[in-house]
């Protein structure tokens, strides 16, 4: 049996009186889209927030290619290998997309304490950064500063950054929101060919990428996972017929 | 009118060359020194900026570095010209009238002190940090004044301008072409700086931390440093001041000079690498002739300051180029 | 160090608390509802003080000067709303610090051209001036002590407003929620200006009350609005109750602190230095009570979670 990349350990998080996450334990193997859905408010991102690193979880803890990572803050983590894209995106607005992407490539080769030479002038930065570029078919668009791009432009953008860190793993938070028809199909037929490189937990909304995309499917209702399986498992799945595919669709 | 930004630079930077020596040519050193004067506030500008601009650091006290700058001068001078050393109890510190040794002191003391504040405050954002900076300005301005051996509120004055090797700082033509140069040498660095991997982490921390933080940047770190450069050159350019004017006093540490500090850098252009210059020429002219024009002149100011925050954000620098300036 | 002569200081110390909690409870209020800071405030202190000295002067009462000053200051609080302010709500706090700080300029400057650069008079009225006897034999100015009433039945009047009132549940609304009230019809603009008004009446009255025992000059608003602002940093910003706490302490603390502290360190440094070096840190005091808060609660004893 594969030894899962990334894996979350009963994790437990309460707000006050409200259990967001109830001793949530997934995994995410080698190769594969691992997709979780729910509904509104059955604390996807807050899950997501305790894979990251950016919340602390009150129990349980998460582990990325066997390692304990639940000390680490969401600086390190990143550093680690854990990439990750945000649902509403989080870009620098007022700079160029090739200045974006070599963030990532900074963050990445730890280059954030060198002062003298110009980051757009370091081949390996550029390199790293172009190469990201062409895979989600910005480079055209380059020296466009990022205000500029459109919605779905943007989303690529995000992707692209992820893409420079050479991740072990990818935590993608609603890659499809606010795409269109033409735009989804693009960008799951993106993911379909990362996965190769980095497994994919993808927390989603779009039913029909989740169904074309996902290996394994987990279903987060009120914090806890009901059910966990392959497309054709979950569709069957009485529970989570009853607590949200009969719902949305 | 759009001009590119590089050649507004140039221009900026030669025009401030050429005023001093027109003035000389009309023997009007007193113009000189006005421009001495512009030439020290944009570089204490320039550091706020690093801080302000790139960093999207609100400090409302940048002024404790001004005057600390000011204070190491005064001090190692006064001890100088008195003969008498500075006793620490574990140490004695001969004075000194030496500029690069009293540059390179108040440059580490303040970026030390900088580096203090910065871990006390950074851990704050938004409001608290403006309030918190502001806080530790008053601290200092309070210190300053109930500090006798140093001339408390009345200030200290020191008698002769100091020595830098090689030139003769009393004329005011070489102490501005000193200021000038040390002004020019820092706006350099800067421009690496900004460039570099490290001004690129930065700049994007400022506007998107979390971005930031998900490839691996942590933005205190890097807000930390910045500060403590900031702090250094501000505290650099505090000496100067105090070494122009002959004269420190605890209004170095004043909130209304860190308040204008900002207002420098507002009237330039946020987070452009010659807002600052433009921005503190702008100012000392202003004081200059509207001073002259009327003893209220701040009123002015502040309906100028007033129109450029409401209706032209990015500055001068914006209005000129249409570029606008950085979001902080 | 007799404890009348404490008792006296604690009794100061309160007063100027007071005094404190009118500017602190308009800034807050100001921030929590409308999220601005406000850096005039202190320019609206002053121009309760003129005109409460200004109309004394004219009519020789004192409290027909108290009056003028609230409407002078509620009516500038207004326009400044409507002309300035309204227009920097949606702003970086960058930019309003800036405007706020150009309408000082314009306060400062503009009052200095219009009352000249030598302090205004304001007397305390007849009816409150000489000492009252308190019990344990102390005696206490009695205008100082009406301070400390009027202080306390402000806080009181506050708290009834915000609590008890309409506008009070509006206002906390406001603080939670602003895009909610608006979609629930509430009238923003005016609520905001009200607000600010308020706010404005309350730095304008104790301007004037103030102005009494100290004298009126321009400027004498800033080191009283930077005071305020430590306030409210204590007590956490958006909070009343925060800001009278607040209030207290740091009125207690200055007080306190500039009497005890040379006394303290005299007991270990010769008179001359223990009474400069004592004032130093007394000065410092409050700074250095803000920092402690803050390292123990960064948004402050009543603030929001961080």
């Amino acid at each position: 049996m594969a030894q899962p990349v990334l894996a979350t350990h009963k994790l437990q998080k309460s707000f006050g009186a409200l259990l967001a996450t109830d001793r949530v334990s997934v995994t995410l193997m080698p190769g594969e889209i691992h997709a979780v859905i729910g509904p509104n408010g059955a604390g996807k991102s807050t899950l997501i927030k305790q894979i990251c690193g950016s919340l602390q979880p009150d129990s349980g803890s998460v582990d990325l290619l066997g390692k304990d990572i639940s000390q680490l803050g969401t600086a390190a983590r990143a550093r680690q290998g854990l990439a990750r894209s945000f649902q509403i995106s989080e870009l620098a607005m007022e700079d160029t997309v090739l200045q974006n992407v070599v963030l990532g490539g900074i963050g990445a080769t730890r280059a954030t304490w060198r002062f003298w030479r110009p980051a757009l002038h370091t081949q390996a930065l550029i390199a790293r950064a172009e190469s990201a570029l062409a895979r989600v078919n910005l480079l055209e668009q380059k020296d466009t500063i990022c205000a500029k791009l459109s919605h779905g432009q943007r989303r690529q953008l995000e992707i692209a950054v992820a893409l420079t860190l050479a991740p072990k793993a990818f935590i993608m938070d609603e890659p499809m929101a606010g795409l269109g028809g033409e735009g989804s199909k693009t960008m799951t037929k993106f993911l379909d060919g990362l996965r190769g490189e980095a497994p994919i937990l993808l927390v989603e909304h779009d039913m029909d990428a989740v169904f074309a995309l996902a290996d394994r499917i987990s279903v987060l209702v009120y914090g806890k996972i009901i059910a966990t399986g392959s497309a054709r498992e979950i569709r069957a799945n009485r529970a989570v017929r009853e607590a949200y595919l009969g719902e949305a669709e | 009118m759009r001009l590119r930004e590089p050649y507004l630079n140039a221009a900026v930077l030669l025009g401030l060359i050429a005023l001093p020596l027109a003035a000389l040519l009309a023997d009007a050193p007193f113009t000189i020194t006005l421009a001495t004067r512009a030439v020290i506030l944009a570089l204490a500008a320039v550091g706020l900026n690093i801080a302000l601009g790139i960093g999207g650091l609100v400090s409302f006290g940048h002024a404790v570095f001004f005057g600390i700058g000011g204070y190491v001068m005064g001090i190692l001078a006064s001890h100088a010209q008195t003969y008498t050393p500075l006793d620490l109890g574990f140490v004695s510190i001969e004075g000194t009238k030496s500029m690069p040794v009293i540059w390179l002191s108040a440059m580490l003391i303040s970026g030390i002190i900088a580096f203090f504040i910065g871990l006390l405050s950074l851990r704050t954002s938004g409001v608290y940090f403006i309030m918190i900076t502001l806080a530790f300005g008053q601290l200092f301005y309070y210190f300053s004044i109930s500090w006798p051996q140093y001339g408390g509120e009345d200030g200290l004055s020191i008698y002769m301008r100091n020595d830098f090797p090689g030139l003769n700082t009393l004329k005011p033509l070489q102490f501005f072409c000193l200021c000038f140069g040390l002004l020019c040498s820092v706006l350099f660095i800067q421009s690496k700086l900004q460039s570099a991997p490290f001004g690129l982490a930065l700049n994007a921390a400022r506007q998107t931390p979390l971005r930031a933080q998900a490839v691996g940047i942590e933005p205190l770190k890097l807000r930390l440093l910045a500060f403590v450069i900031s702090g250094a050159i501000t505290g650099l350019a505090g000496a100067l001041f105090a070494d122009l004017n002959r004269f420190v006093s605890p209004t170095m540490f004043s909130w209304q000079l860190s308040g204008e500090l900002i207002v420098l850098i507002i009237i330039g252009g946020v987070g452009r690498l010659m807002g600052p210059v433009i921005g503190a020429c702008m100012f000392v002219a202003l004081e200059h002739f509207l001073g002259g024009l009327t003893e209220f002149w701040h009123v002015y100011l502040g309906l100028i300051l007033l129109c450029i925050v409401l209706f032209a954000r990015g500055g001068l620098i914006g209005l000129l180029t249409g570029k606008d300036g950085a979001k902080v | 160090m007799s404890a009348i002569l404490i008792i006296e200081q604690i009794l100061n110390g309160l007063q100027f608390g007071v005094m404190l909690f009118l500017m602190a409870a308009g800034l807050t209020l100001i921030f929590g509802v409308m999220g601005l800071i406000n850096l005039a405030h202190g320019s609206l202190y002053m121009v309760g003080a003129f005109a409460a000295a200004s109309m004394a002067g004219l009519t020789g009462s004192f409290f027909i000067g108290l009056l003028a000053a609230l409407i002078a200051a509620a009516l500038a609080g207004a326009i400044i709303e409507i002309v300035v302010i309204r227009r920097l709500y949606k702003a970086a706090h960058l930019d309003q610090v800036l405007a706020t700080f150009a309408l000082i300029l314009i306060f400062s400057e503009g009052t200095r051209w219009l009352f000249g650069s030598f302090p205004l008079f304001l007397e305390i009225p007849k009816l409150l001036s000489g000492p009252i006897s308190l019990p344990g034999g102390i005696q206490y100015p009695l205008y100082r002590l009406s301070l400390i009433a009027i202080g306390l039945a402000v806080a009181l009047g506050l708290w009834a407003l915000i609590e008890k009132t309409r506008i009070g549940i509006q206002i906390r609304a406001g603080e939670n929620d602003r895009e909610m009230i608006a979609a629930l019809g509430v009238d923003i603009s005016k609520l905001y200006t009200l607000v600010f008004a308020l706010g404005a009446a309350l730095a304008g009255t104790a301007g004037a009350l103030v102005g009494a025992i100290q004298s009126v000059q321009v400027g004498m608003g800033e080191p009283v609005l930077i005071l305020a602002f430590v306030v409210i940093v204590i007590g956490g910003i958006g909070s009343i109750r925060g800001a009278f706490i607040g209030a207290l302490l740091v009125g207690l603390t200055d007080t306190l602190g500039g009497v005890f502290l040379p006394e303290l360190l005299k007991l270990f440094m010769e008179t001359g230095s223990a009474q400069k070096t004592g004032s130093a840190f007394a000065s410092m005091g409050i700074y250095i009570l803000m920092g402690g808060v803050l390292i123990w609660k960064p948004t402050g004893l009543f603030g929001a979670r961080a």
